[in-house]
């Protein structure tokens, strides 16, 4: 359906209308196999916890950082998981139904039992993708450094 | 550190060029694909993770693979079929009761999906379905809800919307013959037919020039999507006959 000639023209004009930041530098780092990778799932589809601080609230002593992200535990199932993304432009009804159609935890459990990929992440994260790269910055950094503690090779970007 | 992505808009990757990823067809809010297909999913994931083992990069690769035509109905029967004349669309009281009346009767079918499914994606307002919808109902008329906590009444409303929203789309997907329903048709269903979904429009027409900021916000900017936003369900035209 995100073939641009397939959707409605208010829908295109505003997808196309989306400034998209341009970097200097090509980074490309490399690794072992797929089979012994340690994987952990980045979301920006607004993912937390149920009982977590939510995204997008501008009020509150809950009040969000634009480009805060939330942790999202390796053991998490599905009925922990909520969405609080601000766009209301987008499906839900696909998360509604299955996490993993958003958020492939179950997915990447699978593939680490079958051998396909060495392991699980004990630590995921999710963004609110509707900010700027600019805010979420300072985030991404910190968020790297917490990666290669949890001795991850593999960061698997899902937007939403 | 190593990444490979979901590409859903792929002008965009084009011009980001992130070092690995994957462009998928599918619609926004899917970047697996298919709900509850295991098979289509792994083999999605399993394409993008691939991508880790490329010589070189950046490398941006078409899943060649589109989700499959959904074996679903082409329009959702209404649970409840409250079908207010024209005449009393803007009744907001008669709004306001046929609300609740649809919101109760629903509640049956909200109960069964958790179930079944053993999860919901409602909770965000930390309200029960009754308090979302008289909350939700109390801005019709221009009117607004006591609140007690300490959000904004632009937040408060949004996550009360939303809770309504995966409220009825959980509901409605939970109907025989109604869970395969595609996005598209569960979209149309919830903002041209429900009362729901006119009450979220006689909301927006009341609060477009709220005094109060965060209101204003919520219902002009996030509240109807782009795809209905110039859809009146109080357009008489179509109430006739």
């Amino acid at each position: 359906m995100v073939r641009l000639d397939q959707v409605s023209d208010v829908v295109r004009t505003s997808l196309l209308g989306i400034e998209c930041p341009v970097f200097d530098g090509r980074p490309w780092v490399e690794g072992p196999p797929v089979s012994q990778r340690r994987v952990a799932i980045i979301s920006t589809a607004g993912l937390h916890l149920r009982g977590d601080r939510l995204f997008n609230l501008s009020s509150g002593d809950a009040k969000s950082i634009p480009g805060e992200y939330r942790v999202i535990p390796g053991d998490t199932e599905a009925n922990d998981l909520v969405m609080s993304h601000v766009s209301t432009n987008y499906d839900r009804t696909g998360f509604q139904q299955d996490w993993n159609v958003v958020f492939p935890l179950d997915r990447l459990r699978e593939l680490a039992r079958d051998g396909a990929i060495g392991s699980v992440a004990d630590f995921h994260y999710s963004f609110m993708g509707a900010n700027t790269p600019a805010q979420m910055e300072a985030a991404a950094r910190t968020l790297a450094g917490l990666l290669k503690r949890d001795n991850v090779d593999a960061a698997l970007l899902v937007p939403v | 550190m190593p990444t490979t992505q979901i590409s859903l808009i792929r002008e965009h990757t084009e011009k980001i060029v992130p070092p690995r990823a994957l462009w998928v067809s599918f619609e926004l809010g899917r970047p697996l694909g298919v709900p509850s297909d295991a098979a289509f999913q792994n083999r999605v994931l399993i394409s993008a993770l691939e991508l880790l083992e490329a010589p070189s990069g950046p490398v941006l690769t078409d899943y060649p693979e589109d989700a499959p035509p959904v074996d679903g109905p082409a329009a959702l029967v209404c649970p409840v079929n409250f079908d207010l004349p024209a005449s009393e669309m803007g009744d907001a009281e008669k709004l306001s009761a046929s609300f609740l009346e649809e919101l109760t009767l629903m509640r049956p079918w909200y109960d069964m999906a958790v179930s079944k499914r053993m999860r919901t994606t409602v909770g965000l307002s930390g309200m029960e379905s009754d308090a979302m919808g008289s909350f939700v109902a109390g801005f019709l008329g221009g009117g607004v809800p006591s609140s007690e906590d300490d959000l904004s009444l632009g937040d408060r409303f949004k996550l009360a919307v939303e809770d309504l929203k995966s409220f009825y789309f959980e509901a409605a997907t939970a109907q025989p013959g109604q869970e395969g329903a595609d996005s598209d048709t569960l979209s149309d269903w919830f903002w041209r037919e429900t009362v729901a979904g006119k009450v979220l429009f006689a909301v927006r027409d009341a609060h477009a020039r709220s005094e109060d900021a965060s209101l204003r916000l919520v219902v002009t900017r996030s509240l109807i999507p782009r795809t209905y936003s110039s859809f009146s369900p109080f357009d008489t035209s179509r109430q006739s006959g």
